[in-house]
């Protein structure tokens, strides 16, 4: 299998005040394509900062992050964007919809980035897909926790992703509502042949993929496969 | 695989798509954001329409203002040369006027006129407008006068009756409405009456001493170059004391004066567009703010910093287009009340078109200006890293130093071209942008100051309700320098005006008490002056001053004779001195308008003694002349030769007699020479009474009433007042839009602030009272600064400008500062019923 995500000697730091403070430390692992691999560590353990790298959302000090073939290092910020849009998807713990637009045009807007005709054919799809066929003219602020995160999960999918990073999809939800997000995240996902790399405090969540890298103050602690539950 | 070409086309399109999208929720804003730039282009564009019209105007009705190609004038009757070079150009009809007083015998009313004795048929261009319509063309063959329309209805009399001019009674043709070449002002003071030019030497008026002019006018081919024509006997008529004008130069020397009003309106539509201009900035600084999140995520999913740019960009360009299409559509509209406002003030009537140029600056000015200004939010979209979707970074979203350095810079100079473009000078241009940077500088740092000293000097023992709205004042997105400024400065614009019509009224003002003079007798002979005196004493009135009157000329200036320094281009002599007919008096002492500035002050000569005079300070200048110089004047034929003693600095803004020259006593007593009288009346009814009188038996003498003058100058400052209150509406107006559109643009920030605050157990009447005293605050400290401020210029105008001491008004304390600060929390509570009403669940759900 080809590797999708490759990370090399990954580091990151921030200035804090007159110090520089180390988030991530020498971080290597990767990820096969079409592979479902979890990143967990307790607060403050760096997850988040790796998610941006691996992501291309931000730069690393040091290392390099090899994403679809392509090296983040090499690409500004405009190319990254462009490699997001064709290559990635995502999911945030608080939806990160945008509140102006309807679900409609939330789905569709990765679509018409790429200058797609069918856009709103192919996002009503998706979220008749999501179970939202009646609430496809409705802002985010009207539509529930769930609701927004299965809009959200159709826009993440409707780029057709290679590979889809969910940035503790269930953090914001109940535990019914949380359940039935995951399954249908993981339903899409195996329906797409989609790489999935989840970012999670829950391990339970984490042990349904094949592969978990644990972090502790920027550091790996271990990068190990699972028995998908 | 999608064609490159139509995928470039299709993003544009979907730039503009998601433009619209996010405006459509956001419209009430984004309408705001318009408004606050609506006004000042439809300032603007009104402004300039009228000043296009007003050029066109004059352009094209030059002749008719004039009412003939060309004229020449003297202040005295022409000299045999002057008389020659006017026979020699053929003069198609002349005129001689001079001010005196009427009589209505009808009901005995007197006033002063401008009586004008006219032969042949001006006007040529234009006409004489009457009621009836004929009398215009009737009253030189029938012999009747036309008398001023106002001047009828105000004494009640109408054409049929009579009037007295001097010795003659002439019955009254019609009612003179208009005639080329006056305005309603300028015939205010003294209305005009025409009659034939033949009928003048009967009224027995044109008497030694009194005031006259000469005018010849000229009807002449197309052809002719009147230019060339002004530049070869503009100079032999200059030696005969006499002026030639054309109706081009007339029209020019027109233009500029109503250039610079229309200069001074621009500039005031300018201040309100910059107001509003200044709301747009604000209010996109917070819109921008809050859509930090959406821009990341647009990132995080592909957007490029071009494109998230350029859907907001896209926004404020719609706004400001859209704005300045309404903006001009308003002022296109406005500009019909321009003619009204200044229809006093205006030789002419007005007519209005539409041009096409000030509406395309309006449309210029909508696009330029709110992109202008909103370009440093909008540049922060630039910056926004898509790992804020991760995690709010504050500074990750700041734009460069050297970036904001030059934004400014393009604003400062994009202020200054548009200010150089209105007003064509450089330095003015300048003056104006830096008083009004320094102005919205001193605003915003009083506020700034303000915020810091609550903060340092926290009023900790304060109730909760008035320690919150304190806090309110300087929490993050904060609006306090932007209200502050708009609050500010209209509260400063309104009361500077308010402050200057105090002092310029206060300067005019003449005693209602019967310690001042308030009537003028002027041109009283001398053989009449024992009796004129008489006539006040016998009605009980008291003479408060005799004052002598002889007319002269300068012959020579430190030994330079007049007439060679007319031809000596390097003089250094303004011109009018040597061709003015000065009116001199002499006395012994000072009077309360004049202070000696250098010299010895003499009061009187004895036969013999060197004549030394006293000049005042404008001539001293103007002739370029000090203590010590020899002056040679002409004193009806006579050569005196003098030497300056003294200067005084005069204040001739005071309402009595003052004067240039100033002989000592034993000197010109026994010179031909007339008198004026002052006195006081206590009412209207002694005032007409003496008229009356004075009038029928001297009909030479020419009565001036102060307090009909005083009158007419409050008049005059109302209408001039009305003028500037017109421009300070549109800022006024402005500010309170910009006001309004900060409000709401906080507004849900402060649902999010009254939920929390609810979810800890605050009540309704304790949120409203946050809110109400956090806006008494605002009201207070801006219309505040804006009255100190107003005080501090208002102070500098009356000790530079109008050498005046200020009383400041209490009116602006007690009307403006608690109407202002009411005004504001009105605006600031209409926001807070709807926030009152917000559930918690509706802020949670947009938090999620």
């Amino acid at each position: 299998m080809s590797k999708i995500l490759k990370i090399t000697g990954l580091e990151k730091t921030y200035a804090s005040g007159n110090k520089q403070l180390t988030v991530l430390h020498d971080i290597s692992f990767e990820v096969e394509r079409g592979q479902t691999f979890s990143i967990v560590g307790p607060s403050g353990s760096g997850k988040t900062t790796l998610l941006g790298l691996c992501a291309g959302l931000d730069s690393p000090n040091a290392g390099s992050v090899e994403l679809c073939g392509q090296d983040l290092n090499s690409l500004n910020e405009d190319e990254r964007a462009q490699l997001r849009n064709k290559e990635v998807g995502f999911i945030f713990q608080n939806f990160q919809l945008l509140p102006t637009l309807t679900a409609l045009e939330n789905v569709s807007v990765p679509l018409e980035l790429q200058g797609n005709k069918n856009a709103t054919k192919k996002s009503t799809i998706l979220l008749e897909k999501v179970g939202l066929a009646d609430r496809i003219h409705h802002y985010p602020s009207h539509l529930s926790g769930g609701e927004q995160q299965r809009v959200s999960l159709a826009r993440a999918f409707a780029n057709g992703p290679s590979i889809l990073f969910a940035d503790e999809p269930t953090g914001n939800l109940d535990e019914d509502t949380g359940e039935k997000v995951i399954q249908l995240l993981f339903d899409l996902n195996k329906e797409n042949g989609t790489t999935l790399v989840i970012i999670s405090h829950d391990l339970e969540l984490a042990h349904r993929t094949q592969q978990i890298l644990r972090l502790k103050g920027g550091t790996i602690v271990t990068n190990e496969l699972t028995t998908v539950l | 695989m999608i064609n490159s070409d139509t995928n470039k086309n299709l993003q544009i399109a979907w730039l503009f798509k998601m433009a619209w999208r996010d405006a459509k929720a956001s419209k009430v804003r984004l309408l705001l954001f318009m408004a606050s730039i609506i006004l000042g282009i439809a300032a603007v564009v009104s402004i300039q329409l009228f000043s296009t019209n007003l050029k066109d105007n004059i352009q094209r009705q030059s002749k008719t203002l004039m009412g003939a190609d060309f004229i020449i004038d003297s202040r005295q009757e022409p000299t045999e040369r002057a008389q020659a070079i006017i026979d020699s150009l053929q003069p198609d009809a002349h005129e001689v006027n001079f001010v005196s007083m009427i009589a209505f015998p009808k009901n005995g009313g007197t006033k002063l006129v401008e009586v004008r004795g006219l032969e042949g048929n001006f006007p040529f261009y234009g006409k004489i407008n009457t009621q009836p319509t004929a009398a215009a063309d009737s009253y030189q063959g029938s012999g009747g006068a036309l008398v001023d329309a106002t001047l009828l209805l105000q004494f009640n009399v109408k054409a049929g009756d009579s009037i007295k001019i001097g010795e003659l009674t002439l019955p009254i043709a019609g009612a003179l409405k208009s005639i080329p070449g006056s305005s309603a002002i300028s015939s205010s003071v003294a209305p005009p009456v025409l009659i034939p030019y033949r009928f003048i030497e009967a009224t027995k008026l044109l008497q030694f001493g009194s005031r006259k002019e000469y005018q010849y006018f000229y009807k002449v081919s197309d052809t002719l170059n009147l230019q060339r024509l002004e530049d070869k006997m503009q100079p032999q008529l200059d030696l005969e004391d006499a002026d030639l004008d054309t109706h081009t130069s007339t029209t020019k020397r027109l233009g500029r004066s109503y250039d610079n009003v229309g200069k001074f309106l621009n500039l005031a539509a300018f201040i309100a567009l910059l107001l509003g201009c200044i709301g747009i900035a604000s209010s996109v600084h917070i819109y921008i703010k809050e859509k930090l999140i959406s821009i990341a995520v647009l990132k995080c999913i592909g957007a490029s910093r071009l494109q998230s740019f350029l859907i907001f960009l896209i926004q404020i360009a719609g706004i400001g287009i859209v704005g300045g299409v309404i903006g001009s559509l308003i002022g296109a509209g406005l500009q019909d009340l321009f003619p009204y406002l200044l229809k006093d003030f205006l030789p002419f009537t007005l007519e209005m078109h539409i041009t096409p140029q000030p509406i395309l600056i309006g449309l210029f000015l909508g696009l330029f200006m709110s992109v202008l200004f909103a370009l440093l939010p909008l540049l922060r979209t630039w910056f926004v890293s898509p790992l804020e979707v991760l995690r709010v970074e504050e500074q990750a979203t700041q734009e460069p130093r050297t970036l904001r350095i030059l934004v400014f810079s393009t604003i400062l100079i994009f202020l200054f071209l548009f200010a150089f473009w209105l007003i064509k000078d450089a330095l003015y241009a300048l003056v104006f942008v830096g008083s009004t940077v320094i102005t919205f500088v001193v605003l915003a740092g009083i506020a700034l100051g303000f915020i810091k000293t609550i903060k340092r000097f926290f009023p900790k023992h304060w109730s909760f309700t008035a320690r919150q709205s304190l806090l309110n004042l300087f929490r993050p997105n904060n609006q306090t320098g932007v209200l502050v400024v708009a609050i500010g400065l209209g509260t400063f614009l309104i009361s500077t005006l308010y402050f200057t019509k105090d002092i310029l009224l206060a300067k005019t003002e003449v005693g209602q008490t019967t310690k001042n003079a308030n009537i003028i007798i002027l041109d009283v002979q001398t053989e009449q002056r024992d009796a004129v005196a008489k006539s006040i004493t016998a009605k009980g009135l008291p003479i408060l001053n005799n004052i002598p009157l002889v007319t002269m000329r300068m012959h020579s200036i430190k030994d330079k004779l007049v007439n060679d320094l007319r031809q000596d281009s390097t003089r250094q002599v303004r011109g009018w001195i040597l061709n003015h007919e000065f009116r001199a008096t002499y006395r012994d002492s000072l009077i309360a308008s004049e202070e000696l500035m250098a010299g010895v002050w003499t009061p009187k000569l004895k036969d013999g003694d060197p004549v030394v005079i006293s000049i005042s300070d404008n001539l001293a200048a103007d002739a370029n002349i000090t203590v010590g110089d020899p002056v040679v004047f002409n004193v009806q034929g006579v050569l005196m030769e003098t030497t300056v003693g003294s200067i005084r600095q005069v204040d001739w803004a005071q309402m009595q007699l003052n004067f240039t020259i100033v002989f000592p006593e034993g000197v010109l007593e026994d010179a031909p020479q007339f008198n004026v009288f002052t006195t006081t009346v206590p009412d209207e009814a002694s005032s007409a009474a003496l008229q009356r009188d004075l009038v029928a038996t001297y009909p030479n003498v020419t009565i001036i009433d102060l307090r009909q003058v005083y009158s007419l100058v409050e008049d005059i400052l109302d209408k001039v007042a009305w003028i500037i209150n017109f421009m300070a509406f549109f800022s006024i107006l402005t500010g309170i839009i910009v006001l309004i559109g900060s409000v709401r643009t906080s507004k849900y920030q402060r649902i999010k602030e009254s939920v929390l605050l609810r979810t800890l157990g605050a009540k309704n009447t304790q949120i409203l009272q946050i809110s109400a005293f956090e806006y008494v605050f605002l009201g207070l400290l801006g219309s505040m600064v804006g009255i100190l401020l107003a005080l501090v210029s208002s102070s500098c105008l009356a000790l530079f400008v109008f050498k005046e001491p200020f009383v400041p008004s209490l009116i602006p304390f007690v009307v403006f500062l608690p109407g202002i600060t009411l005004l504001v929390v009105a605006i600031g509570l209409s926001n807070i019923r709807t926030v009152l009403r917000s559930s918690p669940l509706e802020v949670l759900r947009r938090e999620g």
